[in-house]
């Protein structure tokens, strides 16, 4: 608690938003500033330099897609994205611009905490991690080496790097598009077949129930995430 | 005679009382003191009308009907318009003035009354042409009369204090004798007399004062072809008038009427028609022998007095049929019989030759043959067959031209037989000497049974004539009808109305119906002159509801003639129809029939509108009561959750329970009550999407495999307790579809199959390839769906009404489900499991569907499917 805990910048222009943040994120340790329009969190954003911004996405004065473009021309700090239903084609050009994550009103404290927690755990380590286990698939980057409990799972190069992309952002969703840039390249943002094949392949060598997978999970209409136990 | 200065002294008066008085029409004929009355009141200028050469000036009826003054004064009442106006007589103008509500003083002599006309022009020798109908001064509510003694008007004639137009000066000297002055006066003042006393009767009537009425007169006028008949209407109605009693005009359809020319039917229509206009009711009957037909229909009505014409067939066929008004007395009984004579009339009737049918000389030609053949005959079987076999031949000869070609040439045909039969074959041959008296009365009684016969014969063809004419009248009127009667549709009834006229009397039509305030034509065949003057007639009938137009009073210069369609309660519209250039004018019988068309036809319109309003009605109530319903459930699918919550956090910041298992009980449901209600917002707002039309399919080649996997996700910890059995057959193509959208259908048919059976019970999700479409079947063990219930399930708000059931559903979810598959040109449906339990399923087709069609395309399969896989044809 007090002044020593990270800074969160709330922007919303809902005042029963802000309230209920206010308080969740206060009792969590969080230091919250607040903003209720996209000018005032911009302004906020380079005064304040919080750790972490949330950022809704209906704002009434610049739209959450802009104010990401923004933030992302001289700043790295997460940006958690707060959508409705209905919102997709933002969500999806907001990621595309820089944030790191979103959630759908309405969402639990128990989710917002382990997004946020993921988000600035992102960004505090934004060197390559070795290894990354999630449950009992282990990503070993320095090696190559994919292994499900005990098993050895062997990749195609491609499906390899498709499992990294994920991996090197665990926790985090990834667009199709910053997956098919990632891993096949700029050429290829648009084919989306390449990347559902690529999946479905990845899921049949990793997931024990490649119909209800573990691992690998799927934001219908927005990209795929690998899970990290909250 | 001062009469136009009586009335504008009387309108001065009413000025002075403050009403608003315009001179629409005065003649002042150029008289000073006239002149001088004028002055004192607001004069509308006249409007000049441009006529062969000379401009005549007629009253600007549109102007006065704009100023809508409370008093205009039109001077002549009887007189005729000039050709251009839009009505053809001054009166009717003045009706519509009053329609318009404008109070009117204008001004008549006495000899223009309709129903005096004739007397007035047997007393003086004059007839007079322009009439007014007797209705138009009865429905006056004052009359005046202005009245001077005979010595005095003559010499204001010679002070030149009456009006004569100089070329009238002879007409008018002999007119203005002592006598027939005299004789007008009486008529006059006669004629207002019974006006004063009918008004006296009204006014006691209205009032309840008893008095000696006469008790029901009835008065029946016959009428025939005779132009007498005019007379005898104008008569029977004065005779009406007198007695106050109801009038009928009757015509009697004899087999004879058929056989008439043209010109004497017209008449027929012509003396009816007036009869209707001076207050009659007119009525025709098909009949045999007028005389007993007249009487039957007397007795019937309860008829008083009969008025009759006397007969105008020559006095021998009196003698031998006796004259119709003989026996028309001789059956009468207690009826009155008054029959009325006329010579003049007669005079005028022989006098116009066009009137007589052209007479036809090749039916004689046929009849003479026919005898010629009839002697060859004879001369062959002369003296082999005996003289009396020889008569028979010439009386079927009679028989047959009689059959073929009437009397004229049946009658000839005896007579010539006769001649014949004397000269050939009686003896001795060759001569007319009748030696034999026997022979004497084989000719008579061959002359007279060859004229009977053929008398008889023609009869009956003339009647087999008069049938056909009628069954095709009913013919032509029964397939409208028909036609119409089957019809629901209002662009249908104007069309079979258009080409059952068209066909019947080869006449281009245009009908007009009302749409908001203006009348438009709805209908036109082709070559119908429409054009602005022709809808501004059409526009007059539909507000007067008069016929107008060629070949009435009314704008007697359109193009066409125009008929109101009306009904007994309201006009619905305007048919017009164009005169023949070329052709034959139309003949009585198919004037009735087109009026006979015209009142089915307003009738069919008439039916089709109030058809329609009540289908309206009808549509706006259930539209009404399904977003009542709709209302009432989504308010109370909103309330529920909301009472909830609102319920578990009051209790717990006021009344906290110590204990914590129960404080926790309280979260959780208040939190399990906000997720339903994201779920049903989520689902109105999806609803509200689909049914907007505003769903853009984002289409993308899907993993069927990932999107199952998706949708479980979605469901998040429903799912995860339940056993779902995922199978999916391998290599299953990618389907084109909208990911999001799908998975969002998936996890509706999902959640219901979790929701409706039981917890321990799993749930299987089946995937595979059939044909050219990949299906996705979800199965329950739940207790199914009520059979009669299946075709419903995917309607908005069905829920299934079973105990147990966790009722937590808006039953809106497969609808939704329903909307998004539809739009994918997929096909969803739903059936019971064998062994317990439902199955709802969709399939994907592999290749994307037209853009076009995916919205548009919503197939369902619902019913009694076969619950295996059966392979359900794609229909195109």
């Amino acid at each position: 608690m007090g002044d020593t805990g990270p800074r969160v910048l709330v922007v919303d222009d809902e005042r029963a938003i802000r309230r209920f943040l206010r308080a969740s994120l206060s009792a969590q340790g969080y230091q919250v500033i607040e903003a209720a329009s996209a000018h005032e969190g911009l302004e906020a954003a380079a005064a304040a330099r919080p750790d972490l911004i949330i950022l809704d996405l209906g704002l009434p004065d610049l739209d959450g897609v802009e104010v990401t473009r923004r933030l992302r021309e001289w700043s790295k700090v997460p940006v958690l994205i707060l959508s409705v239903r209905g919102q997709d084609a933002d969500k999806i050009a907001a990621l595309d611009a820089g944030a790191d994550d979103y959630l759908t009103k309405p969402f639990s404290t128990g989710e917002l905490l382990a997004r946020m927690r993921v988000a600035v755990r992102h960004a505090a380590q934004p060197a390559d991690e070795p290894v990354v286990t999630v449950g009992d698939l282990t990503v070993d980057v320095a090696r190559r080496l994919i292994t499900v409990g005990a098993r050895e799972v062997a990749l195609t190069p491609v499906e390899y790097s498709l499992l990294r992309a994920l991996a090197v952002h665990a926790g985090r969703v990834m667009t199709h598009g910053q997956l098919l840039r990632e891993v096949w390249g700029p050429g290829y943002v648009s084919d989306g077949n390449l990347l559902r094949v690529n999946i479905s392949k990845l899921r049949h060598k990793i997931e024990a129930d490649p119909a209800r997978p573990r691992y690998i999970v799927t934001e219908p209409g927005v990209g795929y995430r690998l899970r990290v136990p909250a | 005679m001062g009469k136009t200065y009586a009335m504008l002294q009387a309108a001065r008066e009413a000025q002075a009382e403050g009403r608003r008085v315009l001179v629409a029409y005065v003649e002042t004929h150029g008289r000073v003191e006239t002149e001088a009355l004028v002055a004192g009141f607001r004069v509308i200028p006249r409007w000049p009308i441009a006529y062969r050469g000379v401009t005549l000036e007629e009253m600007d009826l549109d102007t006065v009907l704009a100023e809508h003054p409370d008093l205009a004064l039109v001077d002549e009442l009887a007189h005729t318009n000039a050709p251009g106006c839009r009505h053809a007589r001054r009166y009717q103008d003045v009706e519509e003035l009053l329609e318009a509500g404008i109070d009117v003083y204008t001004t008549l002599n006495v000899q223009h009354i309709e129903s005096l006309n004739d007397v007035v022009a047997q007393i003086t020798g004059i007839t007079v042409r322009e009439t007014v109908p007797d209705q138009i001064l009865e429905q006056a509510d004052e009359v005046g009369l202005v009245d001077l003694p005979p010595d005095e008007l003559i010499q204001r004639l010679h002070e030149g204090k009456v009006y004569v137009p100089d070329q009238a000066h002879r007409a008018i000297d002999k007119f203005f004798r002592p006598g027939n002055l005299t004789a007008l006066r009486e008529i006059a003042l006669r004629y207002l007399a019974g006006q004063v006393d009918h008004q006296m009767r009204a006014y006691m009537e209205a009032h309840a004062i008893r008095g000696p009425w006469p008790a029901g007169e009835r008065v029946l006028v016959c009428i025939d072809a005779d132009p007498l008949a005019e007379r005898l209407v104008r008569t029977g109605r004065r005779m009406a008038t007198g007695l106050d009693a109801e009038w009928i005009v009757l015509h009697v359809e004899t087999p004879e009427y058929a056989t008439l020319p043209e010109a004497a039917r017209d008449r027929i229509a012509r003396t009816l028609r007036l009869g209707e206009e001076l207050g009659a009711r007119t009525v025709s009957l098909p009949g045999t022998k007028a005389a007993e037909e007249i009487i039957r229909y007397a007795r019937a009505q309860n008829v008083s007095k009969i008025l009759v014409g006397v007969s105008h067939h020559p006095r021998w066929i009196r003698l031998i049929h006796g004259s119709v008004v003989e026996r028309i007395i001789r059956a009468a009984g207690d009826i009155d019989v008054y029959v009325i004579s006329s010579a003049s009339d007669r005079r005028r009737a022989s006098a116009a030759p066009a009137e007589r049918a052209p007479l036809h000389y090749t039916p004689y030609v046929f009849g003479a043959g026919v005898v010629a053949l009839a002697v060859l005959v004879g001369a062959l079987v002369h003296g082999v067959w005996a003289q009396a076999n020889l008569t028979m031949l010439f009386l079927l000869a009679v028989v047959i031209v009689a059959l073929e070609w009437g009397r004229g040439p049946a009658t000839l045909a005896a007579v010539t037989s006769l001649a014949a039969f004397a000269f050939f074959f009686g003896p001795p041959s060759f001569t007319y000497t009748v030696a034999d008296a026997q022979y004497l009365v084989t000719v008579t009684a061959l002359l007279v049974v060859g004229l009977v016969i053929g008398t008889l014969a023609s009869r009956t063809r003339e009647q087999a004539q008069a049938a056909r004419s009628r069954e095709a009248y009913m013919a032509a009127l029964h397939a409208l009808s028909g036609e119409l009667a089957a019809t629901n549709d209002i662009d249908a009834v104007l069309q079979a109305v258009g080409r059952h006229i068209g066909a019947t009397f080869g006449r281009s039509v245009a009908i007009f119906l009302p749409k908001e305030d203006a009348l438009e034509p709805r209908l036109e065949t082709p070559g119908f002159p429409l054009s602005e003057n022709e809808r501004a007639v059409a526009d007059w009938v539909f507000r007067h509801g008069h016929s107008a137009g060629y070949g009435t009073d009314t704008v007697p210069a359109a193009a066409a003639r125009y008929m109101p369609l009306k009904t007994s309660q309201r006009i619905v519209g305007v048919l017009g129809v164009q005169p023949s250039s070329s052709g034959p004018r139309l003949t009585p019988e198919q004037r009735r029939l087109l009026d006979a068309f015209t009142s089915q036809a307003a009738l069919a319109i008439e039916r089709v509108q109030l058809t329609e309003e009540a289908r309206r009605g009808d549509v706006a109530r259930e539209t009404e009561r399904l977003q009542t319903a709709l209302l009432n459930s989504i308010s109370h699918d909103l309330r529920t959750p909301l009472a909830s919550i609102t319920g578990a956090l009051t209790t717990l910041a006021d009344h906290p329970p110590a204990d914590e298992a129960v404080r926790r009980e309280l979260l959780q449901n208040a939190r399990e009550q906000a997720e339903r209600l994201n779920h049903l917002v989520g689902s109105l707002l999806d609803m509200n999407r689909l049914e907007a039309g505003t769903l853009r399919l984002r289409l993308e080649p899907g993993d069927v495999e990932d999107l199952i996997g998706a949708a479980i996700a979605q469901l998040g910890e429903a799912a995860q307790q339940r056993d779902i059995r995922v199978t999916v057959e391998p290599k299953l193509p990618a389907v084109p579809m909208d990911f999001a959208l799908v998975t969002q259908a998936l996890v509706n048919v999902l959640d219901n199959a979790l929701r409706y059976s039981p917890p321990d019970a799993p749930v299987e999700v089946v995937a595979r390839l059939a044909g050219n479409e990949v299906q996705i079947r979800v199965e329950d063990r739940g207790p199914g769906v009520p059979p009669g219930d299946i075709a419903r399930i995917f309607d908005k708000f069905y829920r299934i009404q079973h105990d147990g059931a966790d009722g937590h559903g808006a039953g809106l979810g497969l609808a939704i489900s329903h909307g998004i598959i539809g739009a994918h040109g997929g096909r969803i449906w739903a059936a019971n499991r064998p062994g317990g339990g439902a199955v709802v399923a969709f399939a994907l087709p592999v290749r994307p569907p037209e853009p076009s069609s995916a919205a548009a395309d919503t197939r369902t399969d619902r019913g009694d499917r076969a619950p295996e896989w059966a392979t359900p044809g794609r229909a195109s």
